[in-house]
């Protein structure tokens, strides 16, 4: 079939059963945007570039699928930069599909050009400059293929404005074959059996699980091998949802800025399994006094993840269900009752009761503030945990990682790699259009609100209703902490005067609000905000000296 | 720190080179010498990337460099198994007085005169590293202008070849 490029870049994203795509027009990519206008692709015009790639991350979390963004070239371009790489560090599959300059302009720094491919290198799973019109279909195929497969993540592909308008035969086929991609999804038998006889020798061991478990949908194989062994779960920022929090055997999350219980636990371990996490300088702290009496399993579908930051007894490359998967079929009845750690779990469960995250009693009757541990427990309460939450970075993503209990992988959407501000607002915008039946409430602080709200505008042109709850300590309150802690309280650059009343910012954009100080009215407050037809904004007044952990 | 050669079959395409380079300079590895150029196939180019450090960093690199798409296969030489060239030019300067002495250390190490001036002379050299070296030292005397290389390229001895598309190592 003849259409023009641009077309065919249309037809092959519907082929890839692309049906909502976030992007900002200009006029290297307009082509693009004509043939779009006529498919039943819808597209969500975000109020910058970086929100796009954001909404599409968000949107590729919760269904699963590749999420989709565009921009022009140049400065639409390097906008989306930040959330390329935030989806790069976190494995989500995106695609980029930006305008180029004219073919025949390139290298002569003509208006808005700017080299992305170059760019983008290093963050990108894989790019694509177009060099050839006739290539565009192949290319998409290859790109969907490259960004869902294996270890996910973004891919770019940049379509030069003359090539676009070229007229090509789109001829779509299935299943690229690339020679230098075969990413590898089953363990090796031999090392699951290595797996199998160290849990049998160990007494006290650890499941680490990352963002790889959510990844490829493992949390009933994981439960399902946790419950019949007795095996205590810490998760890292990137694996909350692993396993449900409030299960008994989740530690929570590990780390510098982690709970205590799944610390301790992962200290005092003698065989630490991790699975699908490339344990970072976050979770692991110096690598040289982690799980120092531990023997160390590492499975992850990344073969260069494996021995990069950990030093590893047994690797394992795969997919965490397809690995968890062969472990259970070494784990029959005779196995669980010989190997059950019970008093290992009955430890561990001391440890986890002396420090509970869930219940947060509200401390004392202070009239000035609310107590963001004890309002996001209240939100665990009245939520079940069910809802999408989606965070920003800063004390509140901390906050709502140790203290909002999400029942389900995909309940909760942080940047955990790049630690992105502004990320969350336009990650929930994506993740209530790809799921809107569930509630999304995106978490932020005010400062980093302030990277994104003019996503405001997305929400309320496009109807998209999340449930926001600010915390506002007119801080930068993780910088100021550190400030505090390392840098004998010389505060400095770290107030935020000048900042909006939030409510009424709200308002503008016809979104209704309250402002809390107060804890007894939490509780009223949320339960408001969440029985609301539409979006709603709720900003809790914290104190400036409340703590991260 | 000891040196590994790594063979790394890529696609022959524009950007390839760069992505390699960049990968390099990103997470902090040290190259000591990169040769390029085409194979028997047009579609594929033979990369022979000398890297300077520990068996972790050599592990490090071949994961990395194996995560491009466009890195086919990669596979590390042994020294005793494989042989190794670099082209070097060398041109050192040379009047009547010096010149016999210049020609008689060419002969010697079997380089080759490929131009003469009044007043210089510009030798191909070919040979491992070390060779490369000793020759350099020797011309250092007469004064060396200019030296351009090429990098080590490297090949298997004897039946092995790297193929694609197979897990087989050897043929």
């Amino acid at each position: 079939m003849k259409m023009i490029a641009a077309q065919a870049l249309v037809k092959a994203l519907e082929h890839e059963e692309v049906t909502t795509v976030f992007g900002y027009p200009g006029a290297a990519n307009a082509p693009i945007y004509d043939a779009l206008s006529k498919s039943t692709i819808k597209h969500i015009l975000t109020r910058h570039e970086q929100g796009a790639a954001h909404a599409a991350s968000g949107y590729a979390r919760v269904t699963r699928k590749v999420g989709v963004c565009m921009a022009t070239s140049g400065p639409g371009a390097t906008n989306l930069i930040t959330g390329i790489a935030t989806a790069y560090m976190d494995s989500i599959p995106l695609i980029a599909i930006t305008g180029q300059v004219s073919s025949e302009m390139i290298g002569r720094d003509v208006f808005q050009e700017v080299d992305i491919t170059g760019a983008t290198a290093p963050f990108c799973k894989h790019n694509y400059l177009i060099k050839s019109a006739k290539d565009i279909p192949k290319v998409i195929r290859e790109a969907f293929h490259i960004a869902s497969t294996g270890r996910p993540g973004p891919v770019l592909i940049d379509v030069p404005i003359d090539l676009q308008l070229e007229e090509i035969d789109f001829q779509y086929s299935k299943g690229p074959d690339i020679r230098g991609y075969k990413p590898t999804y089953k363990g090796h038998a031999l090392q699951i059996k290595k797996i199998v006889e160290a849990i049998a020798e160990s007494a006290r061991p650890v499941i680490c699980a990352g963002g790889g478990v959510i990844t490829s949908n493992a949390t009933a194989e994981l439960t399902e091998l946790v419950e019949g062994l007795g095996i205590p779960v810490a998760t890292t920022l990137m694996g909350i949802g692993a396993i449900p929090v409030p299960h008994p055997l989740c530690l929570g999350m590990l780390g510098s800025h982690g709970v205590r219980a799944a610390n301790l636990a992962v200290a005092k371990s003698d065989l630490l399994i991790v699975i699908g996490a490339r344990a970072g300088d976050r979770a692991t702290g110096q690598t040289d006094k982690f799980a120092r009496q531990a023997k160390i399993v590492h499975i992850d579908i990344d073969p260069a993840e494996i021995g990069k930051n950990l030093g590893t007894n047994i690797p394992v490359v795969g997919d965490a269900k397809i690995i968890l998967q062969q472990l259970l079929n070494y784990v029959d009845e005779h196995y669980k009752e010989k190997h059950y750690k019970t008093q290992w779990i009955s430890t561990i469960t001391q440890w986890k009761n002396a420090k509970p995250t869930n219940n947060i009693k509200e401390d004392g009757n202070n009239e000035q503030y609310v107590n963001p541990k004890y309002a996001l427990s209240v939100l665990s309460e009245v939520t079940k945990g069910e809802t999408i939450v989606v965070t920003e970075v800063g004390q509140n993503q901390i906050w709502a990682a140790n203290y909002y209990q999400t029942v389900y992988p995909g309940g909760f959407l942080t940047s955990g790699g790049l630690g992105t501000m502004g990320y969350g607002l336009p990650a929930a915008i994506g993740a209530k259009v790809g799921s809107p039946e569930k509630t999304v409430i995106a978490i932020a602080g005010d400062g980093s609100f302030q990277m994104s709200m003019q996503e405001l505008g997305t929400m309320k042109q496009w109807d998209i209703h999340i449930k926001i709850i600010l915390f506002n300590n007119y801080r930068l309150g993780m910088v100021r902490e550190l400030q505090k802690m390392k840098y004998q309280m010389n505060y400095f650059a770290v107030t935020l005067e000048g900042s909006p009343d939030f409510v009424k910012l709200a308002s503008a954009y016809d979104i209704p609000g309250e402002k809390i100080t107060n804890n007894s009215k939490v509780k009223e407050a949320l339960d408001r905000a969440l029985s609301y037809q539409g979006p709603y904004l709720l900003e809790f007044i914290v104190d400036p000296e409340e703590s991260t952990l | 720190m000891a040196k590994h050669t790594l063979s790394v079959l890529v696609e022959n395409h524009a950007g390839v080179l760069s992505r390699v380079a960049g990968l390099f300079s990103r997470r902090g590895f040290n190259i000591d010498s990169l040769a390029v150029g085409v194979t028997e196939d047009p579609n594929v180019s033979r990369m022979t990337i000398v890297v300077d450090g520990d068996d972790y960093t050599v592990e490090q690199v071949t994961k990395q460099l194996n995560k491009l798409i466009d890195v086919i296969k990669i596979r590390q030489l042994n020294p005793s198994d494989s042989v190794a060239r670099e082209l070097a030019l060398i041109k050192v300067t040379a009047n009547s007085s010096t010149r016999p002495e210049i020609i008689q250390i060419v002969d010697i190490f079997r380089a080759k005169i490929v131009d003469v001036s009044k007043n210089t002379l510009t030798i191909e050299m070919t040979g491992v590293a070390d060779k490369i070296a000793a020759f350099e030292e020797m011309l250092k005397q007469f004064g060396i202008k200019e030296m351009v290389r090429t990098g080590m390229i490297a090949i298997e001895r004897g039946n092995q070849v790297i193929k694609i598309g197979s897990s087989e190592e050897s043929e």
